[in-house]
């Protein structure tokens, strides 16, 4: 199963694009697991993510903790703290 | 609570008129006592400021609001709601957020949109892009952790979601 991921604000522009859809490979249980595996795909995500613990993620449009399962997500966003109001 | 209101939840590019959000809320009735409003306008930094740029998720942003007016409407006695949020560009002094709150005293219908607001910047998910007026970008605006401490101090008694 493909989960999508969206990328919002410096996320997006660093990672170069707003969205993709990935296999996620066996093993990538949590959001914690799952930053750590695209911080390993490219220079581009490696710049995104440098700082991981700064990145919010919101699974299937909920804002959730580094430490939350991921499985039976279909949409995972990762952006930088909120500036909206 | 019996009889919670519905909170109104607008994610728009275009404006909105603040009259016409109290005189939607208020019209055709008599039990409400207290409608306080707060409009968020865009600063222009002394001059430094061309525009901001929202970026949203769309979707997610107007769940989230409705996740915290939900819970505010739970937790004050309201008789209305409304927050509408803008996105796209946005020149100073134009509108940016806007939360109007009604109840039959002033406090819960105060104390409800400072909470909603306080929220909002925290969690609604909208980020500002500055642009400045000697044509160069400004970058992402940083969030504060002054916004995040101000969301905190409602968490003592706040009641169980369900």
């Amino acid at each position: 199963m493909s989960t999508r991921l969206i990328y919002f604000a410096w996320v997006r522009e660093r990672i170069g694009k707003p969205q993709e859809d990935v296999e996620l490979p066996a093993g990538i249980e949590t959001v914690a697991d799952l930053l750590r595996w695209l911080k390993s795909r490219g220079e581009e995500y490696e710049h995104a993510l440098q700082y991981p613990d700064v990145i919010r993620v919101a699974i299937n449009q909920e804002h959730v903790e580094h430490r939350e399962k991921i499985s039976g997500a279909r949409e995972i966003a990762l952006f930088p703290p909120m500036t909206g109001g | 609570m019996p009889g919670a209101v519905v909170p109104t939840v607008r994610i728009q590019a275009e404006d909105f008129d603040v009259a016409a959000e109290i005189a939607r809320m208020t019209q055709g009735r008599a039990d409400i006592g207290a409608v306080v409003t707060f409009s968020g306008l865009c600063r222009d930094e002394a001059g430094r400021l061309a525009a901001l740029e929202l970026e949203h998720y769309p979707g997610m942003a107007e769940a989230e609001i409705g996740r915290i007016a939900t819970e505010a409407v739970h937790r004050w006695p309201l008789q209305g709601l409304t927050a509408i949020h803008r996105h796209g560009r946005i020149a100073p002094g134009e509108n940016i957020v806007l939360v109007v709150a009604a109840s039959a005293h002033r406090q819960a219908a105060f104390e409800a949109a400072n909470f909603l607001m306080d929220y909002l910047k925290s969690r609604a998910p909208f980020w500002k892009k500055e642009h400045h007026t000697d044509g160069s970008q400004g970058g992402w605006v940083d969030a504060k952790e002054a916004d995040d401490e101000a969301a905190s101090r409602w968490k003592q008694a706040v009641p169980k979601r369900n």
